[in-house]
C-alpha cells in the first residue's frame, strides 16, 4: 500500500483518461503532463496506461508499506525518503515505511509518482483517474492505495533519463487553427501570436489567461471542445482548456495546443509567460 | 437527405465535420446516422455528437485529405432504417414545491399558474441531442416557449442531483450535485449516470424524453427502488 499521510492541495490518481465515453458527456481527463507520466512509466518498464500520483505543486507525504521501485517526474519540488533527497527521473528503490514527502520548488507545478506495475486502485469507467462526479474528487489523509509487491528490477539501457528542460523553461506552446480560427481579422491573429500570462485561475479543467483580445466573434452553437482548445471567451480573456474540460462548449475555438503542448502549460503557474506558436 | 458538410481538422488526430448551424431534428438525425455509419472503424477512438457537428477522434491520422475523402464517401452511401424508431424514455418528475424552488417564480412572471407550468413541461416529447456539459446531462430540444425563462442572474452554488430546470429556451435534468443558474422546477428520482455500467447513461442522442409527473410519495418510492437497484425504467417506441 501507498498510505496518504499528508492529503495535500490537490492530488489525484491517474492514467490516459477514459476514452469513447464522450458521447455519454465524460471528460476524458488523465495526467495533466501525460508526458512526465508516461516517461516515468517508460523508465519504471510500466504499460503506458498504469495509474501515477499526480502531487499538485509537492505538497503531500506518502508512506510505503512495503518495498517499491518508484520514479518520481515533472515538476522538482526536492522530493525526499524521510529526510534524505532523492533524485527524480530516475527510477528509486524505496523500503517498507519509507515516507516521501517534498521541499523547496525548482520548476514545474506537478510532480508525478510513478510505481512498479502502477497503482492499483479502482477502475471505475475504464478508467483509474480521478474525475468529479465520477470517482472520488482527490486523495485524503488516510486513503491507502494498493499497489503490487516489487518485482526484481533491471534498468539497464535507460535507467536514467537526460534532463527534460526545455519541458519546463520554454514558453513556447505549438498548436494548430482551431475550427473557428478563420473568423478572426488579422489584427486579432497578430495579436494572438504575442505573448500571454497565465492567470491565477488555471486548474485541471483550464487555464485562463490575462490579457484579453479584441473579440467581436458571435458565440457558436455548442459543439466539441477537446483538451488543448483555446476558447475566446466574451470578454476577450482566453481560456485553454486543459484534461478535465467538458467535452462541448459555445464559445469560438480559436487555436488548438498540440498534445506535448498542453503537457508542457500543465506545468507551468499562475503568472508565467506562454506564447502560441501556430505551426501550418 | 444529404446536408452539405464540411470537414476540418482540429488539432493533429481530430477531424471535426460540421451541418449548417441550426438546431433541427433533421440535422441531429442525419448527424447520428453518419455516426453509426463509423462506429465500428477500430481507428477511432472516441465521437462527439453536437447540434451540427460530429468530431471524430483517430488513434492516427496520418492523412487529414484521404480520410476525409473516406468519409465523404461513407456519407453518400444509404442510411440504415432502423433510425426511424425513436425511443421515449419516461422519466418521472416530482414537481412539488419542496423540489419545484423556482415553480412558483416562474408562474408569477408568465402569469400562468404552477399546474399549467407543470403541464406544458410534461405535454411534450423532448429530443435529446445530444450529451455534454456533465456526464449524463442530456441536451433537450422542444420546451414551449410559453415558459422559456432566462437563466438566474445568481447561480446556485449547489444544486442537487436529479434537479430539473429550465435554463432559457432548455430544459434538462441535472445528473449530479453541482453549481447551476438554472431556474429549478422539480425533482426526478432517477440516476441519470451510474459508473457501474458500461454504458453509464441509458438515453443517447436521438432517443426522446417524456416527463411524467409524481407526487411526493411516488417520489420516496422510486428513490427507495433506485437506490437497491429494483425501480425498472421504462421507455417506448414511437
Amino acid at each position: 500500500m501507498i498510505k496518504v499521510v499528508h492529503a495535500g492541495i490537490y492530488n489525484t490518481i491517474q492514467d490516459v483518461g477514459r476514452i469513447g465515453l464522450a458521447k455519454n458527456g465524460v471528460p476524458q481527463g488523465g495526467s495533466m503532463d501525460a508526458y512526465s507520466a508516461e516517461m516515468a512509466n517508460t523508465l519504471l518498464k510500466n504499460s503506458s496506461t498504469s495509474a501515477v500520483i499526480e502531487i499538485t505543486f509537492g505538497q503531500g507525504k506518502f508512506e510505503f508499506t512495503l518495498g517499491a521501485f518508484i520514479c518520481l517526474m515533472g515538476g522538482d519540488f526536492s522530493p525526499r525518503i524521510n529526510s534524505v533527497s532523492i533524485q527524480m527521473n530516475t527510477v528509486v528503490e524505496v523500503k517498507k515505511n519509507d515516507v516521501l514527502s517534498f521541499g523547496r520548488r525548482n520548476y514545474g507545478a506537478r510532480i508525478y509518482l510513478a510505481i512498479q506495475g502502477g497503482i492499483q486502485s479502482e477502475v471505475v469507467l475504464k478508467s483509474r483517474s480521478f474525475l468529479l462526479g465520477i470517482t472520488q474528487p482527490k486523495l485524503l489523509k488516510g486513503d491507502a492505495l494498493k499497489i503490487n509487491s516489487k518485482k526484481p528490477y533491471s534498468g539497464e539501457g535507460f535507467s536514467k533519463l537526460k534532463i527534460y528542460g526545455n519541458h519546463f523553461s520554454d514558453s513556447n506552446l505549438e498548436c494548430s487553427p482551431g475550427p473557428e480560427f478563420d473568423r478572426l481579422n488579422e489584427q486579432q491573429k497578430q495579436r494572438l501570436s504575442e505573448p500571454f500570462t497565465i492567470s491565477e485561475d488555471n486548474n485541471r479543467v483550464g487555464y485562463r489567461l490575462n490579457q484579453p483580445v479584441e473579440n467581436d466573434l458571435k458565440p457558436i452553437l455548442t459543439s466539441a471542445v477537446l483538451p488543448g482548445t483555446v476558447q475566446l471567451t466574451p470578454s476577450g480573456k482566453l481560456i485553454v482548456l486543459m484534461r478535465d474540460c467538458q467535452v462541448t462548449g459555445g464559445y469560438p475555438r480559436v487555436l488548438q495546443l498540440s498534445e506535448y503542448a498542453i503537457s508542457r502549460l500543465s506545468q507551468k503557474v499562475t503568472g508565467e509567460q506562454v506564447k502560441f506558436i501556430l505551426s501550418k | 437527405m444529404l446536408f452539405e458538410l464540411t470537414y476540418k481538422p482540429f488539432g493533429a488526430s481530430v477531424i471535426l465535420i460540421e451541418w449548417p448551424a441550426k438546431i433541427e431534428e433533421e440535422i441531429i438525425q442525419d448527424i447520428i446516422a453518419f455516426e453509426k455509419k463509423i462506429e465500428k472503424d477500430q481507428n477511432i477512438l472516441d465521437t462527439i455528437i453536437a447540434y451540427n457537428s460530429l468530431t471524430i477522434r483517430y488513434r492516427i491520422l496520418k492523412n487529414f485529405n484521404r480520410t476525409v475523402l473516406r468519409l465523404k464517401e461513407l456519407y453518400a452511401t444509404e442510411r440504415k432504417q432502423e433510425i426511424q424508431q425513436q425511443k421515449v424514455w419516461q422519466i418521472p418528475v416530482c414537481y412539488d414545491l419542496k423540489f419545484g424552488l423556482d415553480l412558483k417564480e416562474i408562474s408569477e412572471k408568465k402569469s400562468i399558474s404552477m399546474d399549467e407550468v407543470i403541464q406544458l413541461h410534461t405535454e411534450p416529447s423532448y429530443l435529446i441531442y445530444f450529451l455534454g456539459f456533465q456526464p449524463g446531462f442530456l441536451y433537450l430540444g422542444g420546451l414551449n416557449e410559453q415558459i422559456y425563462m432566462p437563466r438566474r442572474s445568481n447561480p446556485r452554488l449547489r444544486v442537487e442531483k436529479g434537479a430539473v430546470g429550465i435554463g432559457g429556451e432548455q430544459t434538462g435534468v441535472y445528473p449530479q450535485d453541482s453549481a447551476g443558474g438554472w431556474n429549478i422546477i422539480g425533482k426526478s428520482p432517477i440516476d441519470f449516470f451510474d459508473v457501474t455500467k458500461s454504458q453509464p447513461s441509458f438515453a443517447k442522442a436521438g432517443d426522446r424524453v417524456k416527463f411524467q409527473p409524481i407526487d411526493l410519495e411516488v417520489f420516496k418510492k422510486f428513490k427507495d427502488e433506485v437506490s437497491k437497484g429494483t425501480y425498472e425504467l421504462k421507455f417506448h417506441w414511437v
